[in-house]
């Protein structure tokens, strides 16, 4: 078995800081990219407005090579991110956007025309997120811009004017060659970076962290550490440090694993690596299913889809995270490995109760299988929040139906935030596989659905709440099924149109 | 002093004065923005620390209720980086930091626990983390004691936190008695986290003598000053307290900074040492005020039209465990049990509740909200019970200008303008067209209903506290003719500094550059009153000018006696002043000759708002000045099957009087309005059995989204506006009434879900309209349409 003594360790941290270079040793590992920033550098321009990553005022932009000789930009919350993350990459701060001689970019200038700020505080975070938007060319489309700035909260604009200086500050020019030219220029400089260095292994006084690049040296590495807390995209994991003000002891790193960032897709199946982010994620697993590509839009924000991974929703066993019920009722497996043992499991039968999951010390998630619907089966989920956007769910809802002859030939329901894990109401299920599709059976399924669950009551709904509108998913599935001009959605592609 | 209100240079300016750069009514930019954008704003946090700064974490209670009978905090003590731990002990001078002087808010508590989560010692260290590690390893005891956490519980043992107090006109008892129509009910309103985006910090640094400078986020730095004076035992004059701006307040920042700044100057003398403490968001929303909950019983008696004949209505507000504002902040609910409609014979009751939970504080509206979000309630179930659409049940009710112009608590109202502002907003929402589209759509439509309302705001301006209507400023002018401004108001996003500016410049006609803007410091101007109740601009820009009056009377009476000519042939002109035919000098070549002339280049300013006086002991007087208008048309989209929600359009029309800066307006507005829909969609605050707040941080406490503000929205400001009150530029207060318009939001929600029963069922629909609140109400009307249904049947063999 290989140990991690046989893989070449580096100890400092490489990243730009806009163009300049940084190299830093001895730094605890799990400081955030906002504390750095604000303690280390002086560099008070990104502000803290929640340190968990659902205000935004913390947004900065990550750059890094795209593999394809140019630059992948995308924005993320430095509040939940740690420093040794940015290995090998370019961090982008609000500092970065005035010229030179001092004149302010034009995403910074169409906010002051608009009126955009009021309070301030906000403010730099929405900057990057729309310099973000100006680097991938501009948006005008309200519906693209609400997207980009999902993650943003403004307390006192009411985001009409920012809307606005969305649409005003353009975008980068698709044939710009200067910019093309200066994309690649930095691809090359941060490859040479850390090019031949070795894996990153940060081993400070408060903690230990390691940057394993491939498959092998992450098995490794955890078969020798094999309580050591894997992290991915932070948006979970930061929290247990900045609210939790927990030590992590060590921390092992999924995100520069090159071989987990690869999305294959054939006929039948999509296949999802487990450093593999929601953004990157979003195209293929939407073409599963239009309802998934819904479903991925409203899973946090453009800033947590960019850090958290489909992986690290299943692997953290949380019983209300968004994907796990979607891609149960498509009956998805994964794929986990201990050392150079892989096995499948499917993904139902991974979360075996509140927090637990069917993973070993040492095994990690390599890979999601997601099966796409076969010919005839309709996938539909619905996601009840208090809020459309950037919210946790109350109750969601994921069915896949094969009507034949006016039967329900096979059926499959997952819920999330109905018990201590994403599961299937598997009595619902049964009430309804044989019998016509019609308002006696689905009266019937969702009686069954009352015994398959005892949901809990807690801040985000009642118990009550949780199986009524269960209930009353069943019959939107029913209405939609069976009746497709009546209008059932308020937001998403399929929204009513009036 | 001058009376600036007599002032008739620019009185009745309608447009811009030309070749002038940034005076009034011309949308000037927010004096920020450039540096807002670039990161370049200093909030209190980015200040630069000085060596040895001591970061400040709050040790919190773990029980609603009770008496600590064990404080071990050893191991706080001894942790990494502390380098002191305060408790009640430690408290140089008055342990209290009450804003109204009730003596019940300590800054740490001796002995007895009042909520979950109150700070009950507090640790400095040499970092923030250290201090909030250390802060987690107190060892304490308690005796818990029975925990009031219910508005109900609190009224049925009569625990009040200020006297219950009553507002009358006429006989309310008789006047339902005759009534033909009668209807009585209750209303729940919910709470609201202020969520300003910069969460609380003051950072103190030590001066000779003991003496202390508080960098705070504050909306009240006079109050501050005094309160941490008292803290340290020390007089007003050994604190001063500076704001340059707040990254949101919201009210937020009226009361709720006075502990926080207290813990940091008492470290800071203590130790020698700056001391800064920012709270963490969770503890923030956990530890500090809201908007106070309040549930509305009301019995209201109307005839034929929907016109309302008599109104008895009880409000019952949850103020946690300590005064804090709540008096006024009720007060001002009853002031607006009214909103735009004469009651006929009322009785407003109003109890202030006592619960083991965090003192609830001023929020924009500071009761208010909650008084019209129940009156509008009213009025559509009254128009639901006589079968008229709910606009014209709203008209029926208006205050008349000659006659039902008596508000409940004895003022005539004088600036009416509902009328002229309906058929506005008619023509401009086309309410009546959409009315019968939205009835057509919700034929065809089984699953998504929608609704649709219309209405109004009349919200009074001033502090109800008459003696708070009082503000003072600073000029200087430099011998360059460069201007250094100074005003008590504190800047939060609202765009008050611009506004101010934009008077002193309009006043001096000089371009809007030549003058700084400068941090609120209670060295400069004392004794001011808080930024709030949306008199900023009002009373602040009156003071500014009043300052820039003096400096000019003397500038006029120099040039006058120097070039010989009457004083009246001085004319300030812009960038520019013309003495008579002698001389036309720049206003830099006026103050340089002036100060060679030995004139004094520097004035005070003051302001005392004119008019108003109430007899509270008698709930009648004048309290307002004048009122603020506006009126709303939402149209929403509910989803029957879940009780989601969205605000598909809304078109607004506001009364800002002659506006001081349109865009600054136009932004007050619309950020009033979606923070009030949020208010009263998907805020909700929920604390568990425990009295544990469980939605303490954005991920379980939803302010609006961008995808939330409605795709159609429609905003004037009222092209008719005109204060018939001599106030700055005649203009009119924007901070608090557009947050009411949002009350067309829940209104219209409550239409869409009257018609799953075809407006035959009245829906009882609490605030927020949260998916679980609509989905219930939806049932409700739905299971009761049914049983009227039932009842209506022939009994079986009849």
């Amino acid at each position: 078995m290989t140990q991690h003594t046989d893989i070449t360790m580096r100890p400092d941290i490489r990243f730009l800081l806009g163009d300049e270079e940084r190299s830093l040793r001895n730094i605890d590992p799990q400081m955030t990219v906002l504390d750095y920033l604000r303690l280390e550098e002086r560099k008070s321009g990104t502000k803290e407005g929640c340190a968990e990553g659902d205000c935004g005022a913390c947004t900065v932009i990550i750059g890094e090579p795209n593999g394809d000789g140019g630059m992948a930009y995308r924005t993320v919350n430095a509040c939940i991110q740690f420093v040794p993350t940015l290995d090998g990459k370019q961090l982008l701060t609000v500092e970065h956007l005035k010229s030179k001689d001092g004149s302010l970019h034009p995403v910074q200038q169409a906010m002051v025309e608009t009126h955009g700020s009021q309070c301030g505080f906000c403010t730099p975070g929405f900057v990057m997120s729309l310099y973000q938007l100006w680097l991938d060319g501009g948006e005008e489309d309200r519906g693209a811009i609400n997207d980009a700035l999902a993650g943003n909260l403004c307390r006192c604009t009411g985001y009409g004017p920012i809307i606005e200086a969305a649409r005003n500050a353009g975008g980068v020019a698709a044939n710009d060659t200067t910019e093309q030219k200066r994309r690649t220029d930095l691809a090359t400089r941060l490859s040479d970076m850390v090019k031949g260095a070795g894996t990153l292994a940060v081993e400070h006084a408060a903690g230990r962290y390691y940057a394993p690049r491939t498959s092998d040296e992450l098995a490794a590495l955890l078969v020798a550490h094999p309580h050591a807390t894997v992290l991915a995209g932070g948006t979970d994991v930061g929290l247990w440090v900045t609210k939790m003000l927990k030590r992590l002891d060590p921390i092992i790193y999924i995100g520069d694993v090159s071989d987990l960032k690869s999305v294959s897709e054939t006929e039948t199946a999509v296949t999802i690596g487990a450093g593999v982010t929601y953004s990157r994620a979003h195209d293929a697993l939407g073409r599963v299913a239009a309802d998934v590509g819904e479903l991925i839009r409203r899973i946090g924000s453009r800033q947590i889809r960019n850090a958290g991974t489909v992986g690290g929703n299943i692997a953290n066993g949380s019983p209300i995270g968004d994907m796990p019920p979607a891609l149960i009722a498509l009956g998805a497996k994964i794929v986990l490995r201990m050392g150079d043992v892989t096995r499948d499991v499917p993904l139902e039968e991974f979360f075996v109760s509140y927090g637990k999951q069917d993973r070993m010390p040492g095994e990690f998630v390599q890979s999601v299988i997601v099966p796409k619907p076969a010919s005839g089966m309709t996938f539909k989920a619905y996601k009840i929040s208090k809020r459309f956007d950037q919210d946790i769910t109350a109750v969601l809802g994921a069915f896949a139906i094969r009507i034949a002859d006016g039967k329900v030939a096979e059926f499959r329901a997952a819920f999330g935030g109905m018990a201590g894990t994403p599961m299937r109401a598997k009595k619902c299920e049964a009430a309804l596989i044989g019998q016509d599709w019609n308002e006696a059976s689905l009266s019937a399924a969702q009686l069954a659905l009352a015994s398959d669950f005892a949901p809990m009551t807690d801040m985000r709904a009642s118990k009550e709440y949780r199986m009524l509108v269960a209930q009353n998913l069943l019959t939107k599935l029913f209405i939609e099924t069976s009746a497709p001009d009546i209008a059932t959605r308020l937001v998403g592609k399929e929204a009513a149109h009036v | 002093m001058s009376d600036p209100s007599a002032n008739s240079q620019a009185e009745d300016l309608i447009a811009p004065t030309a070749g002038l750069s940034g005076g009034v009514r011309t949308a000037s930019k927010h004096d920020s923005g450039p540096k807002h954008v670039a990161g370049e704003a200093v909030y209190i946090d980015d200040i630069i620390e000085p060596f040895g700064t001591l970061h400040l974490a709050p040790g919190a209670a773990t029980i609603a209720h009770g008496k600590i009978t064990k404080m071990d905090l050893s191991k706080v003590r001894s942790a990494p980086g502390v380098v002191c731990v305060l408790t009640a002990d430690d408290v140089p001078g008055v342990n209290d930091v009450s804003p109204a002087h009730t003596h019940d808010e300590p800054v740490l508590p001796d002995g007895l626990v009042q909520f979950y989560g109150q700070p009950v010692f507090c640790v400095a260290a040499e970092t923030r983390a250290q201090a909030r590690a250390a802060a987690k390893l107190a060892d304490i005891e308690y005796e818990e004691l029975p925990a009031v956490l219910s508005v109900d519980e609190a009224l049925e043992k009569q625990l009040f936190v200020a006297p219950p107090h009553v507002m009358k006109q006429g006989d309310a008892a008789s006047a339902l008695a005759k009534a033909k129509h009668r209807r009585s009910a209750r209303m729940e309103i919910g709470g609201q986290d202020h969520f300003y985006l910069e969460g609380q910090i003051t950072f103190a640094i030590p001066q000779e003598d003991g003496d202390v400078l508080l960098h705070c986020s504050t909306q009240h730095p006079s109050e501050v000053q005094h309160n941490i004076a008292n803290v340290l035992g020390r007089p007003a004059n050994a604190v001063t307290v500076e704001v340059r701006r707040m990254g949101g307040g919201f009210g937020g920042k009226e009361t709720q900074a006075s502990q926080w700044a207290a813990l940091a100057a008492i470290v800071a003398v203590k130790t020698g040492r700056p001391a800064k403490f920012r709270l963490d968001r969770d503890d923030d929303m956990i530890m500090t005020g809201k908007r106070h909950d309040f549930i509305v019983d009301y019995d209201v008696g109307f005839d034929d039209d929907g016109r309302i004949w008599g109104l008895d209505i009880q409000y019952a507000a949850n103020c946690g465990f300590s005064a804090d504002l709540s008096a006024a902040i009720a007060d001002r609910a009853m002031f607006h049990t009214d909103n735009a409609y004469y009651l006929g014979d009322v009785e407003i009751r109003s109890y202030r509740c006592k619960t083991n939970l965090v003192s609830n504080t001023a929020f924009r509206g500071f009761g208010g909200p909650q008084g019209m979000v129940a009156i509008e309630r009213i009025i559509d179930e009254i128009a639901m019970t006589v079968g008229r659409d709910p606009l014209d049940v709203r008209i029926a009710n208006y205050y008349g200008t000659d006659d039902r112009n008596t508000t409940p608590y004895h003022m005539v109202v004088e600036d009416n303008v509902l009328g002229d502002l309906t058929d506005d907003i008619l023509n401009a929402s086309d309410y009546r067209k959409r009315r019968t589209e939205v009835e057509a759509f919700n034929a065809q439509s089984p699953v998504l209903k929608k609704g649709l309302s219309l209405t109004p705001v009349k919200f009074g301006i001033s502090f109800t506290t008459s003696f708070l209507n009082q503000a003072g400023a600073l000029i200087h002018v430099y011998q360059d003719g460069s201007v250094h401004l100074n005003h008590g108001g504190t800047e939060m996003g609202q765009g008050l500094f611009i506004k101010v500016a934009q008077v002193v410049a309009e006043e001096f006609q000089i371009d809007l550059d030549q003058i700084k803007i400068t941090a609120t410091n209670t060295g400069k101007v004392p004794n001011t009153s808080a930024t709030a109740a949306s008199s900023g601009a009002d009373m602040n820009g009156m003071a500014a000018r009043d300052a820039a009056m003096t400096i000019k009377n003397r500038l006029i009476t120099f040039a006058a006696e120097k070039y010989g000519v009457a004083e009246a042939a001085v004319r300030f002109v812009p960038g520019k002043v013309i003495i008579g035919d002698q001389a036309e000098l720049s206003f830099a070549d006026v103050i340089k000759q002036a100060y060679l002339a030995r004139v004094s280049l520097s004035a005070t300013g003051y302001y005392a708002t004119p008019k108003i006086h109430y007899d509270r002991e008698n709930a009648s007087g004048r309290p307002f000045y004048y009122f603020a208008y506006g009126m709303a048309c939402s149209e929403v989209l509910i989803d029957t099957l879940t009780g989601e929600n969205k605000v598909t359009r809304v078109d607004i029309i506001h009364d800002v009087g002659q506006s001081l800066n349109p865009a600054i307006d136009r932004g007050q507005i619309e950020g009033g309005f979606i923070q009030g829909m949020g208010w009263l969609t998907t805020e909700e605050l929920w604390w568990d059995d425990r009295g544990n707040l469980r939605t303490h941080a954005p991920s379980t406490y939803k302010i609006p989204a961008c995808s939330d503000r409605p795709e159609d929205f429609r905003m004037e400001l009222w092209s008719s506006g005109r204060n018939v009150e001599k106030t700055i530029h005649r203009s009119k207060a924007v901070g608090e009434p557009p947050l009411m318009l949002a009350i067309s939001v829940h209104r219209a929600i409550a239409d869409a879900i009257a018609s799953v029963a075809d407006h035959k069922v009245i829906p009882e629909l609490n605030t927020p309209a949260t998916p679980e609140a609509v989905l219930y109400a939806v049932a409700d009307v739905a299971k009761r349409m049914m049983q009227n249904v039932g009842q209506s049947m022939p009994a079986a063999g009849e």
